[in-house]
């Protein structure tokens, strides 16, 4: 069995190994979306290029998705102020 | 020591990018499959394979628009949130 690396060599391949990592969720995200907005945008026969149609919706697709995701945070965060408010009143 | 450092990294590297084509040709698979093979007859035919290979370039076309997309949002986003902390 090889010697294990130094402290720097390890420190760096930690360092390393975390970017690699935020970049993967990254990837695993753009084929999410893919996906998502595929099965909303492409809806014919696949031509020999986009049309402008689809072409803004793929990336209209996109942006609403994380509008969307932004939104329902936002959305629970308020009810959850409006519960922790009233349950004050009452007591 | 440095060269099996590099031999580590590259291990990981080629990983990655290999999962990364792995789920590009599953997915393309599936919805290419979807779109073009409405009536599974006895073999490919050759519209079939026109539709096919079409869908393919316009699979990896899509996977760019989104890339962009939301490549250009996360740095928009970093934007705001540096602006709001100064």
């Amino acid at each position: 069995m090889a010697d294990k690396f130094d402290e720097a060599t390890q420190k760096e391949l930690s360092s390393f190994l975390e970017k690699q990592q935020a970049e993967a969720r990254l990837h695993a995200s753009i084929h999410n979306f893919t996906g998502i907005c595929w099965d909303k945008c492409v809806t014919g026969t696949p031509s020999n290029r986009f049309s402008r149609a689809e072409e803004s919706c793929l990336s209209n697709c996109v942006e609403r998705f994380l509008d969307t995701s932004l939104f329902m945070v936002r959305r629970i965060e308020e009810q959850r102020a409006q519960l922790e408010n009233s349950s004050e009143k009452f007591t | 020591m440095a060269s099996r450092k590099e031999a580590v990294m590259n291990a990981v590297r080629n990983e990655l990018a290999l999962t990364n084509a792995q789920q590009l040709m599953n997915s393309a698979n599936e919805r290419c499959y979807k779109a073009c093979i409405t009536k599974p007859g006895p073999s490919l035919s050759s519209s079939e394979q026109t539709c096919l290979s079409r869908c393919l370039d316009r699979y990896m076309e899509a996977f760019n628009i989104v890339r962009r997309t939301y490549m250009t949002r996360l740095s928009k986003e970093r934007l705001e949130d540096q602006a709001n902390v100064i």
